[in-house]
Protein backbone atom coordinates (compact mmCIF):
# COMPACT_ATOMS: atom_id res chain seq x y z
CA UNK A 1 0.00 0.00 0.00
CA UNK A 2 2.82 2.35 0.96
CA UNK A 3 4.63 1.52 -2.28
CA UNK A 4 1.48 2.32 -4.32
CA UNK A 5 1.03 5.66 -2.55
CA UNK A 6 4.68 6.47 -3.11
CA UNK A 7 4.38 5.61 -6.81
CA UNK A 8 1.18 7.69 -7.19
CA UNK A 9 2.87 10.55 -5.32
CA UNK A 10 5.92 10.40 -7.61
CA UNK A 11 3.70 10.30 -10.70
CA UNK A 12 1.72 13.35 -9.50
CA UNK A 13 4.90 15.27 -8.72
CA UNK A 14 6.30 14.45 -12.16
CA UNK A 15 3.06 15.57 -13.87
CA UNK A 16 3.07 18.80 -11.85
CA UNK A 17 6.70 19.38 -12.80
CA UNK A 18 5.89 18.66 -16.45
CA UNK A 19 2.98 21.12 -16.43
CA UNK A 20 5.05 23.77 -14.69
CA UNK A 21 7.97 23.34 -17.04
CA UNK A 22 5.71 23.46 -20.13
CA UNK A 23 3.96 26.60 -18.88
CA UNK A 24 7.26 28.23 -18.10
CA UNK A 25 8.73 27.38 -21.45
CA UNK A 26 5.72 28.68 -23.39
CA UNK A 27 5.99 31.94 -21.48
CA UNK A 28 9.66 32.50 -22.26
CA UNK A 29 10.61 34.19 -25.49
CA UNK A 30 14.20 33.35 -26.29
CA UNK A 31 16.31 33.93 -29.35
CA UNK A 32 16.73 30.57 -31.06
CA UNK A 33 19.64 29.46 -33.20
CA UNK A 34 18.86 25.75 -33.25
CA UNK A 35 15.68 24.24 -34.71
CA UNK A 36 13.02 22.26 -32.91
CA UNK A 37 12.86 18.57 -33.85
CA UNK A 38 10.84 18.13 -37.05
CA UNK A 39 7.15 17.20 -36.83
CA UNK A 40 6.96 13.46 -37.19
CA UNK A 41 4.58 10.49 -37.03
CA UNK A 42 5.45 6.79 -36.86
CA UNK A 43 3.17 3.72 -36.88
CA UNK A 44 4.92 0.42 -36.17
CA UNK A 45 3.98 -3.26 -36.04
CA UNK A 46 6.69 -5.19 -34.20
CA UNK A 47 7.24 -8.87 -33.61
CA UNK A 48 9.74 -10.94 -31.62
CA UNK A 49 10.00 -14.71 -31.55
CA UNK A 50 12.72 -16.79 -29.95
CA UNK A 51 13.38 -19.19 -27.10
CA UNK A 52 9.67 -20.00 -26.75
CA UNK A 53 8.68 -16.34 -26.34
CA UNK A 54 6.48 -14.51 -28.83
CA UNK A 55 5.85 -10.80 -28.43
CA UNK A 56 4.10 -8.53 -30.89
CA UNK A 57 2.06 -5.38 -31.01
CA UNK A 58 1.56 -1.94 -32.48
CA UNK A 59 3.32 1.26 -31.47
CA UNK A 60 2.56 4.86 -32.41
CA UNK A 61 4.43 8.15 -32.14
CA UNK A 62 3.30 11.68 -32.98
CA UNK A 63 5.49 14.78 -32.58
CA UNK A 64 4.19 18.29 -33.24
CA UNK A 65 5.56 21.73 -32.49
CA UNK A 66 3.35 24.25 -30.70
CA UNK A 67 3.68 28.01 -31.21
CA UNK A 68 7.11 27.30 -32.75
CA UNK A 69 8.56 27.10 -29.23
CA UNK A 70 7.86 23.65 -27.85
CA UNK A 71 7.63 20.31 -29.58
CA UNK A 72 5.38 17.71 -27.92
CA UNK A 73 5.75 13.97 -28.50
CA UNK A 74 3.22 11.31 -27.55
CA UNK A 75 3.89 7.56 -27.79
CA UNK A 76 1.82 4.43 -27.23
CA UNK A 77 3.46 1.01 -27.27
CA UNK A 78 1.91 -2.45 -26.84
CA UNK A 79 3.68 -5.74 -26.11
CA UNK A 80 1.41 -8.81 -26.25
CA UNK A 81 3.57 -11.61 -24.85
CA UNK A 82 3.01 -15.36 -24.88
CA UNK A 83 5.75 -16.95 -22.81
CA UNK A 84 6.75 -20.61 -23.04
CA UNK A 85 10.47 -19.97 -22.48
CA UNK A 86 12.75 -22.70 -21.13
CA UNK A 87 12.32 -21.31 -17.56
CA UNK A 88 8.57 -21.49 -17.93
CA UNK A 89 8.29 -24.95 -19.53
CA UNK A 90 10.70 -26.54 -17.03
CA UNK A 91 9.47 -24.90 -13.81
CA UNK A 92 6.07 -23.26 -14.40
CA UNK A 93 3.16 -22.97 -16.87
CA UNK A 94 3.09 -20.99 -20.12
CA UNK A 95 1.21 -17.68 -19.85
CA UNK A 96 0.04 -14.70 -21.89
CA UNK A 97 -0.06 -11.06 -20.87
CA UNK A 98 -0.08 -7.61 -22.42
CA UNK A 99 2.02 -4.56 -21.56
CA UNK A 100 0.81 -1.05 -22.38
CA UNK A 101 3.24 1.86 -22.35
CA UNK A 102 2.34 5.54 -22.67
CA UNK A 103 4.91 8.28 -23.11
CA UNK A 104 4.78 12.07 -23.27
CA UNK A 105 7.73 14.38 -23.80
CA UNK A 106 8.41 18.04 -24.55
CA UNK A 107 11.38 19.53 -26.41
CA UNK A 108 12.32 23.16 -26.02
CA UNK A 109 15.07 24.93 -27.93
CA UNK A 110 16.82 27.99 -26.53
CA UNK A 111 19.70 29.42 -28.55
CA UNK A 112 21.99 26.40 -29.16
CA UNK A 113 20.50 24.23 -26.42
CA UNK A 114 17.67 21.70 -26.50
CA UNK A 115 15.89 20.66 -23.32
CA UNK A 116 13.77 17.50 -23.31
CA UNK A 117 11.48 16.50 -20.48
CA UNK A 118 9.78 13.11 -20.66
CA UNK A 119 7.30 10.97 -18.75
CA UNK A 120 6.50 7.32 -19.34
CA UNK A 121 4.24 4.78 -17.67
CA UNK A 122 4.20 1.04 -18.37
CA UNK A 123 1.45 -1.30 -17.13
CA UNK A 124 1.31 -5.08 -16.96
CA UNK A 125 -1.03 -7.13 -14.75
CA UNK A 126 1.84 -7.82 -12.31
CA UNK A 127 4.22 -4.88 -12.95
CA UNK A 128 3.81 -1.11 -13.12
CA UNK A 129 6.69 1.21 -14.00
CA UNK A 130 6.66 5.03 -13.93
CA UNK A 131 9.56 6.97 -15.40
CA UNK A 132 10.56 10.63 -15.63
CA UNK A 133 13.58 12.00 -17.50
CA UNK A 134 15.30 15.29 -18.25
CA UNK A 135 17.90 15.71 -21.02
CA UNK A 136 19.85 18.77 -22.18
CA UNK A 137 21.98 19.08 -25.32
CA UNK A 138 24.15 22.10 -26.00
CA UNK A 139 25.98 22.90 -29.22
CA UNK A 140 29.39 24.50 -28.76
CA UNK A 141 32.49 25.22 -30.85
CA UNK A 142 30.56 26.67 -33.79
CA UNK A 143 28.13 23.76 -33.78
CA UNK A 144 30.89 21.20 -34.32
CA UNK A 145 30.54 19.76 -30.82
CA UNK A 146 27.34 18.77 -29.03
CA UNK A 147 27.41 18.10 -25.30
CA UNK A 148 24.54 16.14 -23.75
CA UNK A 149 23.61 15.29 -20.20
CA UNK A 150 20.52 13.73 -18.72
CA UNK A 151 18.84 12.05 -15.80
CA UNK A 152 16.16 9.38 -15.49
CA UNK A 153 14.24 8.39 -12.38
CA UNK A 154 11.92 5.39 -12.39
CA UNK A 155 9.78 3.74 -9.76
CA UNK A 156 8.27 0.26 -10.24
CA UNK A 157 5.64 -1.75 -8.40
CA UNK A 158 6.16 -5.52 -8.53
CA UNK A 159 3.26 -7.93 -7.99
CA UNK A 160 2.66 -11.63 -8.50
CA UNK A 161 -0.18 -13.51 -10.17
CA UNK A 162 -2.40 -15.47 -7.79
CA UNK A 163 -0.66 -14.04 -4.73
CA UNK A 164 -2.44 -10.78 -3.84
CA UNK A 165 -0.35 -10.43 -0.67
CA UNK A 166 2.91 -10.17 -2.65
CA UNK A 167 3.89 -6.62 -3.44
CA UNK A 168 7.33 -4.99 -3.62
CA UNK A 169 8.99 -2.04 -5.34
CA UNK A 170 12.09 -1.15 -7.31
CA UNK A 171 13.64 2.27 -7.88
CA UNK A 172 16.01 3.21 -10.67
CA UNK A 173 18.34 6.15 -11.30
CA UNK A 174 20.27 6.83 -14.51
CA UNK A 175 22.76 9.66 -15.10
CA UNK A 176 24.25 10.17 -18.55
CA UNK A 177 26.83 12.33 -20.30
CA UNK A 178 27.53 12.45 -24.01
CA UNK A 179 29.61 14.24 -26.60
CA UNK A 180 29.14 14.25 -30.38
CA UNK A 181 31.99 15.68 -32.43
CA UNK A 182 32.11 16.55 -36.12
CA UNK A 183 35.53 15.39 -37.27
CA UNK A 184 35.49 16.28 -40.96
CA UNK A 185 32.91 17.19 -43.61
CA UNK A 186 32.13 13.45 -43.82
CA UNK A 187 32.84 11.91 -40.43
CA UNK A 188 31.46 12.34 -36.92
CA UNK A 189 31.90 10.48 -33.67
CA UNK A 190 30.13 10.23 -30.34
CA UNK A 191 31.05 9.15 -26.82
CA UNK A 192 28.31 8.36 -24.29
CA UNK A 193 28.66 7.48 -20.62
CA UNK A 194 25.86 6.35 -18.34
CA UNK A 195 25.73 5.41 -14.64
CA UNK A 196 22.79 3.24 -13.60
CA UNK A 197 21.64 2.47 -10.09
CA UNK A 198 18.82 0.13 -9.02
CA UNK A 199 17.40 -0.50 -5.59
CA UNK A 200 14.57 -2.74 -4.44
CA UNK A 201 13.15 -6.02 -5.66
CA UNK A 202 15.38 -6.84 -8.65
CA UNK A 203 14.53 -10.55 -8.96
CA UNK A 204 11.54 -12.31 -10.52
CA UNK A 205 8.86 -13.62 -8.16
CA UNK A 206 8.33 -16.57 -10.52
CA UNK A 207 11.88 -17.72 -11.27
CA UNK A 208 13.55 -20.50 -9.31
CA UNK A 209 17.22 -21.30 -8.73
CA UNK A 210 18.73 -24.76 -8.23
CA UNK A 211 20.69 -25.64 -5.10
CA UNK A 212 21.96 -29.24 -4.87
CA UNK A 213 19.51 -29.99 -7.70
CA UNK A 214 16.49 -28.74 -5.73
CA UNK A 215 14.37 -25.81 -6.89
CA UNK A 216 14.37 -22.80 -4.51
CA UNK A 217 13.09 -19.22 -5.01
CA UNK A 218 15.91 -17.06 -6.41
CA UNK A 219 17.54 -14.59 -4.02
CA UNK A 220 19.00 -11.46 -5.64
CA UNK A 221 20.73 -8.44 -4.00
CA UNK A 222 18.45 -5.41 -3.57
CA UNK A 223 21.00 -2.98 -4.98
CA UNK A 224 22.89 -2.84 -8.26
CA UNK A 225 25.08 -0.15 -9.79
CA UNK A 226 26.38 -0.24 -13.35
CA UNK A 227 28.51 1.89 -15.67
CA UNK A 228 28.39 1.89 -19.46
CA UNK A 229 30.47 3.74 -22.03
CA UNK A 230 29.81 3.67 -25.76
CA UNK A 231 31.88 4.97 -28.68
CA UNK A 232 30.46 5.44 -32.18
CA UNK A 233 31.93 6.56 -35.48
CA UNK A 234 29.78 7.41 -38.52
CA UNK A 235 31.18 8.20 -41.94
CA UNK A 236 29.91 9.18 -45.37
CA UNK A 237 31.74 6.96 -47.87
CA UNK A 238 31.08 9.28 -50.80
CA UNK A 239 28.93 7.12 -53.08
CA UNK A 240 25.52 7.83 -51.50
CA UNK A 241 26.52 5.34 -48.82
CA UNK A 242 27.66 5.47 -45.20
CA UNK A 243 29.02 3.21 -42.51
CA UNK A 244 28.96 3.15 -38.73
CA UNK A 245 30.91 1.26 -36.09
CA UNK A 246 30.26 1.14 -32.36
CA UNK A 247 31.60 -0.39 -29.19
CA UNK A 248 30.13 -0.45 -25.67
CA UNK A 249 31.68 -1.64 -22.42
CA UNK A 250 29.49 -2.32 -19.39
CA UNK A 251 30.38 -3.33 -15.85
CA UNK A 252 28.38 -3.52 -12.63
CA UNK A 253 28.54 -4.38 -8.94
CA UNK A 254 27.13 -7.86 -9.65
CA UNK A 255 30.42 -8.50 -11.49
CA UNK A 256 28.86 -8.62 -14.95
CA UNK A 257 31.24 -7.31 -17.62
CA UNK A 258 29.90 -7.00 -21.14
CA UNK A 259 31.28 -6.03 -24.54
CA UNK A 260 29.08 -5.00 -27.47
CA UNK A 261 30.49 -4.39 -30.96
CA UNK A 262 28.47 -3.37 -34.00
CA UNK A 263 29.11 -2.39 -37.58
CA UNK A 264 26.68 -1.23 -40.23
CA UNK A 265 26.50 -0.10 -43.84
CA UNK A 266 23.78 2.02 -45.49
CA UNK A 267 23.21 2.92 -49.12
CA UNK A 268 20.66 4.72 -51.29
CA UNK A 269 19.35 2.93 -54.39
CA UNK A 270 17.78 5.20 -56.96
CA UNK A 271 15.55 8.04 -55.80
CA UNK A 272 13.28 6.08 -53.51
CA UNK A 273 15.13 3.25 -51.79
CA UNK A 274 17.46 3.20 -48.77
CA UNK A 275 18.96 -0.06 -47.49
CA UNK A 276 20.74 -0.63 -44.16
CA UNK A 277 22.61 -3.71 -43.00
CA UNK A 278 24.21 -4.36 -39.63
CA UNK A 279 26.08 -6.95 -37.60
CA UNK A 280 26.18 -6.99 -33.79
CA UNK A 281 28.20 -9.10 -31.36
CA UNK A 282 27.55 -9.20 -27.62
CA UNK A 283 29.28 -11.15 -24.83
CA UNK A 284 29.13 -11.01 -21.05
CA UNK A 285 30.49 -12.71 -17.96
CA UNK A 286 28.04 -14.02 -15.37
CA UNK A 287 26.99 -12.43 -12.07
CA UNK A 288 28.82 -13.46 -8.88
CA UNK A 289 25.75 -15.25 -7.50
CA UNK A 290 24.65 -16.92 -10.74
CA UNK A 291 24.74 -20.70 -10.66
CA UNK A 292 23.30 -23.30 -12.96
CA UNK A 293 23.12 -25.67 -9.99
CA UNK A 294 24.68 -24.34 -6.76
CA UNK A 295 26.72 -26.79 -4.73
CA UNK A 296 26.80 -24.66 -1.58
CA UNK A 297 24.28 -22.54 0.32
CA UNK A 298 24.85 -18.82 -0.30
CA UNK A 299 22.98 -15.64 0.67
CA UNK A 300 22.18 -14.88 -2.97
CA UNK A 301 21.55 -17.37 -5.73
CA UNK A 302 19.99 -17.02 -9.18
CA UNK A 303 19.52 -19.12 -12.27
CA UNK A 304 18.44 -16.16 -14.40
CA UNK A 305 20.18 -16.85 -17.72
CA UNK A 306 20.28 -13.07 -18.38
CA UNK A 307 22.88 -13.03 -15.58
CA UNK A 308 24.86 -16.03 -16.88
CA UNK A 309 27.93 -16.16 -19.12
CA UNK A 310 26.82 -16.06 -22.76
CA UNK A 311 27.24 -14.40 -26.12
CA UNK A 312 25.02 -13.62 -29.08
CA UNK A 313 25.49 -12.57 -32.68
CA UNK A 314 22.91 -10.70 -34.70
CA UNK A 315 22.64 -9.93 -38.41
CA UNK A 316 19.97 -7.60 -39.70
CA UNK A 317 18.78 -5.18 -42.30
CA UNK A 318 16.27 -2.45 -43.03
CA UNK A 319 14.67 -1.33 -46.28
CA UNK A 320 12.96 2.06 -46.63
CA UNK A 321 10.85 3.20 -49.58
CA UNK A 322 9.63 6.74 -50.30
CA UNK A 323 5.88 6.30 -50.76
CA UNK A 324 5.12 9.96 -51.36
CA UNK A 325 6.97 13.23 -51.06
CA UNK A 326 5.56 16.72 -51.40
CA UNK A 327 8.48 19.13 -50.84
CA UNK A 328 7.81 21.58 -48.05
CA UNK A 329 4.65 19.75 -46.95
CA UNK A 330 5.20 16.11 -46.08
CA UNK A 331 7.27 13.01 -46.68
CA UNK A 332 5.92 9.44 -46.22
CA UNK A 333 8.08 6.31 -46.04
CA UNK A 334 7.32 2.59 -45.76
CA UNK A 335 9.98 0.63 -43.86
CA UNK A 336 10.72 -2.99 -43.03
CA UNK A 337 13.40 -4.38 -40.66
CA UNK A 338 14.56 -7.88 -39.78
CA UNK A 339 17.21 -9.19 -37.37
CA UNK A 340 18.30 -12.77 -36.75
CA UNK A 341 20.20 -13.39 -33.50
CA UNK A 342 21.81 -16.56 -32.19
CA UNK A 343 22.30 -16.95 -28.38
CA UNK A 344 24.86 -19.38 -26.91
CA UNK A 345 24.92 -19.93 -23.15
CA UNK A 346 28.12 -21.18 -21.51
CA UNK A 347 26.77 -22.28 -18.11
CA UNK A 348 22.99 -22.65 -18.44
CA UNK A 349 21.79 -26.16 -19.14
CA UNK A 350 18.55 -27.31 -20.70
CA UNK A 351 17.00 -29.33 -17.85
CA UNK A 352 15.16 -31.48 -20.39
CA UNK A 353 18.30 -33.09 -21.83
CA UNK A 354 21.27 -31.71 -19.83
CA UNK A 355 22.88 -29.96 -22.81
CA UNK A 356 24.05 -26.33 -22.85
CA UNK A 357 21.16 -24.11 -23.88
CA UNK A 358 21.02 -21.91 -26.96
CA UNK A 359 18.36 -20.47 -29.22
CA UNK A 360 17.76 -18.22 -32.21
CA UNK A 361 15.46 -15.20 -32.28
CA UNK A 362 13.78 -13.24 -35.06
CA UNK A 363 12.74 -9.59 -34.88
CA UNK A 364 10.45 -8.20 -37.57
CA UNK A 365 9.29 -4.59 -37.89
CA UNK A 366 7.03 -2.98 -40.48
CA UNK A 367 6.34 0.71 -40.10
CA UNK A 368 5.25 3.93 -41.73
CA UNK A 369 7.17 7.12 -40.93
CA UNK A 370 6.14 10.59 -41.97
CA UNK A 371 7.57 14.07 -41.52
CA UNK A 372 5.27 17.03 -42.03
CA UNK B 1 43.73 6.42 -46.08
CA UNK B 2 40.33 8.15 -46.29
CA UNK B 3 39.04 5.95 -43.48
CA UNK B 4 41.96 6.99 -41.26
CA UNK B 5 41.44 10.68 -41.83
CA UNK B 6 39.07 11.22 -38.84
CA UNK B 7 41.58 9.56 -36.53
CA UNK B 8 44.37 11.75 -37.89
CA UNK B 9 42.23 14.85 -37.37
CA UNK B 10 41.29 13.77 -33.82
CA UNK B 11 44.93 13.15 -32.98
CA UNK B 12 45.83 16.56 -34.42
CA UNK B 13 43.18 18.26 -32.30
CA UNK B 14 44.40 16.51 -29.16
CA UNK B 15 48.01 17.49 -29.85
CA UNK B 16 47.03 21.07 -30.61
CA UNK B 17 45.07 21.29 -27.35
CA UNK B 18 48.02 19.89 -25.40
CA UNK B 19 50.35 22.28 -27.18
CA UNK B 20 47.97 25.15 -26.42
CA UNK B 21 48.20 24.39 -22.71
CA UNK B 22 51.97 24.34 -22.71
CA UNK B 23 52.55 27.28 -25.10
CA UNK B 24 50.03 30.11 -24.77
CA UNK B 25 51.30 31.68 -27.98
CA UNK B 26 49.86 28.86 -30.16
CA UNK B 27 46.76 30.17 -31.98
CA UNK B 28 43.35 29.07 -30.63
CA UNK B 29 41.66 26.30 -32.63
CA UNK B 30 38.75 27.51 -34.73
CA UNK B 31 35.87 25.30 -35.98
CA UNK B 32 37.30 23.76 -39.12
CA UNK B 33 34.06 22.44 -40.64
CA UNK B 34 31.85 25.41 -41.49
CA UNK B 35 28.05 25.15 -41.33
CA UNK B 36 27.81 25.26 -45.16
CA UNK B 37 30.19 22.28 -45.34
CA UNK B 38 27.89 20.02 -43.27
CA UNK B 39 25.41 19.03 -45.97
CA UNK B 40 26.60 15.41 -46.06
CA UNK B 41 26.53 15.17 -42.25
CA UNK B 42 22.89 16.30 -42.27
CA UNK B 43 21.75 13.51 -44.56
CA UNK B 44 19.37 11.02 -42.85
CA UNK B 45 21.82 8.23 -43.71
CA UNK B 46 24.27 9.76 -41.18
CA UNK B 47 21.87 9.90 -38.22
CA UNK B 48 22.73 7.81 -35.16
CA UNK B 49 18.97 7.10 -34.78
CA UNK B 50 16.69 7.69 -37.76
CA UNK B 51 13.30 6.53 -36.41
CA UNK B 52 12.54 6.46 -32.68
CA UNK B 53 10.01 3.61 -32.38
CA UNK B 54 11.85 0.83 -34.24
CA UNK B 55 15.11 1.73 -32.47
CA UNK B 56 13.32 1.72 -29.11
CA UNK B 57 11.92 -1.75 -29.94
CA UNK B 58 15.37 -3.16 -30.76
CA UNK B 59 16.68 -1.59 -27.55
CA UNK B 60 13.88 -3.12 -25.49
CA UNK B 61 14.38 -6.58 -27.03
CA UNK B 62 18.07 -6.46 -26.02
CA UNK B 63 17.58 -4.88 -22.57
CA UNK B 64 15.34 -7.70 -21.35
CA UNK B 65 17.67 -10.47 -22.58
CA UNK B 66 21.15 -9.12 -21.86
CA UNK B 67 22.78 -8.13 -18.58
CA UNK B 68 24.20 -4.85 -19.91
CA UNK B 69 22.25 -1.61 -20.30
CA UNK B 70 22.84 2.07 -20.89
CA UNK B 71 24.86 4.60 -22.91
CA UNK B 72 22.76 3.99 -26.01
CA UNK B 73 21.00 7.34 -26.12
CA UNK B 74 17.64 5.88 -25.04
CA UNK B 75 16.08 6.81 -21.71
CA UNK B 76 14.80 3.28 -21.03
CA UNK B 77 12.42 2.51 -18.20
CA UNK B 78 11.35 -0.32 -16.01
CA UNK B 79 9.22 -3.28 -16.98
CA UNK B 80 8.81 -6.77 -15.68
CA UNK B 81 9.75 -8.37 -18.95
CA UNK B 82 12.41 -10.75 -17.66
Amino acid sequence: MAATKAAIGLWRRLLALFGGLLGGLLGVAGARAADLPENKAEALIHSYSGGGVNAYGPAFLVRKSIFDKVSLTGTYYVDAVSNASIDVVTTASPYKETRHEFGLSADYVYRDAQITFGLMTSHEPDYVANTGSLDVTQEVFGGMTTIAFGFTRASDTVKKHNEPDFKDSADHWQYRLGLTQILTTRWLMSVNFEALSDEGYLASPYRVARVFGAAVPERTPRTRTGRAVKLRLVGDLGNRDAMHVGYRYFTDTWDIRAHTAEIGYSRYFGENWLADSFFRYYSQTGALFYSDNATSETLYVSRNRQLSTFNNMGLGGRLSYNLRRVPGRYDLKLNGSYEYTRFKFKDFTDLRDGSLYGYASNVVQVYLSATY
Amino acid sequence: MTALRPLVVAAGVALSLLGGCAMPTVPTIQPWVKPYERERLGDPIMKLSRDALPDKHFEHVRDVREGARGATGFQGGGCGCN
